[in-house]
């Protein structure tokens, strides 16, 4: 049974993506890949974390829960691109992957355990997320993202 | 159909709406809650529940014993890049314009 809390603090994002599981792995735990769709930010998921960096030099980790290549990523959740939302208690995103019919995936993500960070989920409600995800699919089908 | 299909379809109905901006309020919320707040039966809101959940609108996931919906808004902005974007950004431009070339005359 879930709290109210619980529930309100977590956010769902579900989209389809012509693309295989394995090219969409690659898309959010390699670099050259993320800088490209996810703000310019340079993630890694490499040795047990997901080391993230931007151009200016501003740089940050989170631990990695689960690991299980293509099908299932679960990571700490920080936000540290801005000082202030950094400094809220880190949540939790899992990323599944579902191979479809059709060469299609089914990507969700969950956004959850943001009860300590309630400007973070403001923060990535809505635009933050959406554009992310709307910009990896564009990046995978296209080969350019939207922005 | 397509995806977009089923999306306008979805939102082609004053029920179905109700249920996202419902959700939109309050995310992660079980049937029965969702029921408690609509005139309609137990059946009905399944119903438009399962054509907002094959568009994609409305996500289910499993805590405990209990199904909650959750409110994926990927779609919607998907159609609206698609659909909506394209000709307003037109629009824009052309007042953008317009008061420009008023500024420069006026």
């Amino acid at each position: 049974m879930t709290t109210m809390t619980e529930r309100t603090t977590t956010q769902v994002y579900r989209v389809f993506i012509r693309a295989t599981p394995e090219a969409i792995w690659d898309a959010i735990t390699k670099p050259e890949f993320t800088e490209q769709y996810f703000h310019g930010v340079h993630i890694e998921v490499r040795d047990g974390r997901r080391w993230s960096s931007l151009p200016d030099g501003r740089a940050w980790d989170e631990a990695v829960l689960e690991e299980d290549p293509p099908r299932r990523l679960v990571h700490r959740w920080t936000s540290g691109y801005d000082p202030q939302l950094a400094a809220e208690e880190p949540s939790r995103v899992t990323w599944e992957l579902e191979p479809r019919e059709n060469g299609m995936t089914l990507l969700t993500v969950v956004h959850d355990r943001l009860e300590g960070a309630p400007k973070t989920a403001e923060g990535v409600a809505g635009e933050g997320w959406m554009f992310v995800l709307s910009n990896l699919k564009s990046f995978l089908e296209t080969g350019s993202p939207l922005a | 159909m397509t995806d977009d299909d089923r999306v306008f379809k979805a939102l082609a109905d004053p029920t179905r709406r109700h249920l996202l901006d419902r959700l939109y309020e309050r995310d992660g919320r079980s049937l029965g809650e969702l029921e408690s707040e609509l005139e309609m039966t137990r059946f009905g809101v399944m119903k438009h529940l399962r054509v907002l959940e094959e568009a994609g609108l409305v996500v289910t996931q499993r805590s405990g014993r209990e199904k909650l919906h959750f409110l994926n808004p990927v779609p919607i902005r998907l159609v609206h890049d698609r659909w909506i974007d394209k000709y307003t950004e037109h629009r824009v431009a052309a007042l953008a314009d317009l008061k420009h070339t008023l500024e420069e005359t006026g």
